[in-house]
């Protein structure tokens, strides 16, 4: 079995108000020196084998088309890790 | 008669105003189930508002992967007038139907109100009854409307008369250039953040000079799309 993690990041250009609420709230309890925060979103997905680089190249096809919007999201990484 | 169908998808709440309004205008609404794979019998679609799968992984997006979806693009490329309205809008973006994308707002905030617009383009099968310009008041209500695209889209949009209706006023929710609307290139296909639904029923719709909840500014919608299928009809016969 491996767990293939898919991690997906609203784009640059985007503004993040989640992001920017997460900040101000870090600035009201006396948290400093954070300049910014961004949120993004993290897919786990359990195959029933070990992963295969065939089931990587599915997996970034799913990242690609289902996980993310190409619009406003980029997917910044997909990595298989083994169960232990 | 015209027949226009409304998809009802898990979580969809305008449904059923959409369909009070379809039926003001003149036209028999048709019921549309998510799990149809076939539109059957109908002159037109409107994908309502609503919160389709509680809104996972992204505002319309696994509803853009539903069976019925399938007919809809083939429908609309086709030529068949597609309205989507709200979380209609949002599935539309989904489905790359029309550009851009539809993000949460900018203040954060759910927000319903009573909202002024213009309607910029009249080419459309769902705004023809309105004179370019018009300023109506329809409501809106949503936590994810506001409209992005990239600077090329945004720039294609405005040069080819695609942005069919902008937020007058205020813009409640920080979307690109106050697009409330937008068209695809061949126009068929509409999505809108506003309610036209919600101000097509006196009584129902929002205050207006002529009273309370009387205003019906958005039932030019539905009967803007009568009017172009009757006119296609005749151009047919």
């Amino acid at each position: 079995m491996s767990t293939v993690i898919v991690e997906v990041m609203p784009k640059p250009e985007i503004l993040d108000p989640q992001g920017k609420a997460i900040l101000g709230a870090l600035s009201r309890t006396g948290h400093t020196g954070i300049a910014s925060v961004r949120m993004g979103k993290r897919f786990e997905v359990t195959l029933d084998h070990e992963a295969t680089p065939e089931d990587l190249d599915q997996i970034r096809s799913i990242a690609a088309e289902v996980f993310s919007n190409p619009v406003i999201e980029d997917v910044v990484s997909v990595t298989a890790e083994d169960a232990q | 008669m015209t027949r226009i169908g409304v998809v009802t998808f898990p979580g969809s709440l305008d449904d059923g105003d959409a369909r009070r309004a379809v039926a003001a205008a003149g036209a028999v609404p048709v019921r549309l189930w998510h799990q149809d794979v076939s539109l059957g019998d109908i002159d037109a679609v409107i994908l309502p508002g609503g919160f389709s799968y509680g809104d996972y992984l992204r505002a319309g997006a696994i509803a853009s992967f539903s069976p019925i979806m399938g007919a809809v693009r083939t429908a609309a490329a086709a030529g068949m007038p597609v309205l989507g309205i709200c979380n209609g809008f949002q599935m539309l973006t989904e489905t790359h139907l029309l550009p851009g994308a539809l993000v949460r707002n900018a203040g954060q905030r759910f927000l319903r109100t009573d909202q002024r617009l213009r309607v910029e383009c009249t080419a459309t099968p769902w705004t023809g009854r309105y004179t370019a310009g018009q300023e109506i008041t329809v409501p809106i209500k949503h936590a994810d409307g506001r409209y992005v695209a990239d600077a090329r889209t945004l720039a294609e949009l405005e040069d080819t008369g695609r942005i069919v209706v902008r937020y007058v006023g205020t813009n409640p929710n920080g979307s690109d250039n106050d697009i409330a609307g937008v068209c695809n290139e061949a126009g068929n296909v509409v999505g809108m953040m506003p309610h036209p639904e919600h101000a097509s029923l006196a009584g129902f719709g929002p205050d207006s000079e002529q009273g309370l909840r009387a205003g019906t500014d958005g039932l030019a919608v539905f009967t803007s799309v009568l009017a172009s299928l009757a006119d296609s009809e005749g151009a047919r016969a």
